[in-house]
């Protein structure tokens, strides 16, 4: 691991002057992800700020009677929330598919956002990789491919958002809210929070530098019957092959969203008029365009018959 | 590294380095130099005060300045819970976070939770079934286990859970996927399970 000087911060916008100010610093709240990275020399900060003493770490209801889950927030103490179990269970349902006990108690609502794909050329230092390494180009693109995006990505880059949460905030109309250097506050719809890879795959959210996420909001409880599969080559503690988040109401209109298929959490609106008709026409439409390779063609079968186990599920 | 020449050395004895500086590896280039900075935080009910490299992970804390090498370094990335301890009444991977995270905490690990002559009620539990062979990941385990069990009777629910608004039962299944974090490459898997029903109440 690089060195790296430390300090805890004491107020949100200080935080972020001090960030976009320093070549080189990066927040660090869970850690999870972040020391996994430096371990690696992935992420080289030369300065951590340590965001944990901020206090955005409560759940609370918003004016229009949906939630305000603070930036700090574990997934633990997430999935546990009371409103969580019984409004949003989609999201309680994708917290508990993602990781291990363990991580879950440290990881972060903003960090699970936040955290880096799992490519393994991303991972490994001695490959090219876009991301890592930009300009460096794309080892996954002809490579061992299984795990990685079917649609959305780029020639630079196949990589996948590998969060669950994420697949269930997509679906549920997330805003993320953040604050910059100035102390201006902004609020994001997930949809446009991450980036495509484009030419620029190291470039992941539209956050700019300093920039630093105190607050995830959900709308208020749409209802319906909220279900989230995972799909993954073993029955626990593994990232998704393909995840599929779905809200299905009882006159068969609803939402969906899919994880393990791009580089961040899937969604087409207009093809959940299909819904009513079943799986297929469904994903044909949100799949529509997909470029999978040689390793994850099964994908896109997988996707539609997972989307039928859980439309039957949510039927029954 | 110093290294004890009287009888009885423990590997304690032989992991202190002199100075305590966590193994990074120092490449030409630009590079911060190392930075130094102090922490207390409680371990195993006694009040420790480090100054510590930043790199320095709680793990390495643990094992290398405090000689506290029962919690294990297995895959150093969170991925095996080798290294699982109990913080503020959690359990996390210690080497997944840094020590300098951790101003005022709580650590209790395998050597806090009980002593030979006064064993845990999950460590004499692992020892009547068995549940290990090399032994590895058993600090892990246990640890991991005892606040896995606090998670299950206050609540919390899992991804074996059938129902987000009803209190999850204490089942195979559950146990199974709560301990998923913890890998045993020797697979005394089952042994693992049997102890844990058993300090569960399952089945009886």
């Amino acid at each position: 691991m690089r060195a790296f000087s430390y300090e805890r911060a004491t107020s949100p916008v200080a935080a972020a002057a001090k960030a976009a100010a320093t070549p080189g610093a990066r927040f660090i709240a869970g850690g999870t992800n972040l020391l996994d990275l430096m371990k690696l020399e992935i992420e080289t900060p030369t300065h951590l700020i340590d965001v944990n003493g901020l206090g955005f770490d409560r759940i609370e209801k918003t004016d229009d009677g949906g939630l305000r889950i603070g930036a700090l927030v574990r997934n633990t103490d997430l999935a546990a929330h009371e409103r969580v179990r019984r409004d949003y269970g989609l999201l309680g349902r994708a917290l508990l598919a993602g990781a291990s006990g363990q991580l879950r108690n440290k990881a972060t609502t903003a960090g699970n956002l936040l955290q880096r794909t799992r490519c393994p050329y991303f991972y490994d230092t001695q490959q090219p990789c876009n991301k890592r390494a930009p300009g460096s180009g794309c080892s996954a693109i002809g490579g061992v491919s299984r795990q990685l995006a079917v649609l959305g990505s780029s020639p630079s880059c196949i990589a996948t958002h590998p969060s669950d949460m994420a697949v269930a905030m997509r679906a549920l109309d997330a805003v993320v809210e953040t604050v910059d250097a100035k102390g201006a506050a902004r609020a994001i719809p997930i949809a446009d929070f991450h980036r495509a890879p484009g030419d620029t795959p190291h470039l992941e959210t539209v956050l700019n530098p300093g920039e630093l996420v105190t607050a995830v909001t959900l709308p208020k409880p749409v209802g319906g019957k909220q279900v989230y599969r995972k799909v993954r080559d073993r029955a626990s503690y593994a990232f998704a092959l393909v995840s599929v988040g779905a809200i299905v109401q009882e006159d068969g209109s609803g939402r969906v969203a899919l994880g393990g298929v791009a580089h961040k959490p899937w969604r087409i609106e207009a093809a959940e008029t299909e819904l009513p008709r079943g799986a297929k026409p469904v994903i044909d439409r949100m799949l529509a365009g997909a470029e999978p390779t040689h390793d994850n063609a099964f994908k896109v079968t997988l996707a539609e018959r997972t989307l039928a186990g859980v439309l039957a599920e949510a039927r029954a | 590294m110093k290294i004890s020449k009287e009888e009885g050395v423990s590997r304690g004895d032989i992991l202190v380095t002199d100075p305590p500086i966590g193994g990074a590896t120092v490449a030409p280039g630009a590079q911060a130099p190392p930075a130094a900075f102090r922490v207390s935080f409680e371990v195993n009910g006694e009040r420790r005060d480090l100054t510590l490299d930043t790199r320095t992970t709680l793990l390495d804390a643990l094992r290398e300045h405090l000689r506290l090498t029962g919690a294990k370094k297995g895959c150093d990335h969170g991925q095996c819970g080798a290294c699982t301890v109990i913080v503020d009444g959690r359990r996390i991977n210690s080497c997944l976070t840094l020590a300098v995270m951790h101003e005022g905490a709580k650590v209790t690990t395998i050597e806090g939770l009980g002593r030979p002559d006064r064993l845990h009620p999950m460590q004499a539990a692992f020892v009547k079934f068995d549940g290990y062979q090399c032994g590895y990941c058993t600090p892990g385990q246990i640890c991991s286990a005892v606040a896995m069990l606090d998670e299950l009777k206050t609540g919390l629910h899992s991804h074996a859970s059938e129902s987000l608004t009803e209190r999850p039962p204490a089942t195979d299944a559950e146990l199974r996927e709560r301990m998923s974090g913890n890998i045993c490459r020797c697979g005394a898997y089952s042994n693992i399970q049997e102890a844990i029903r058993e300090v569960a109440g399952v089945g009886t």
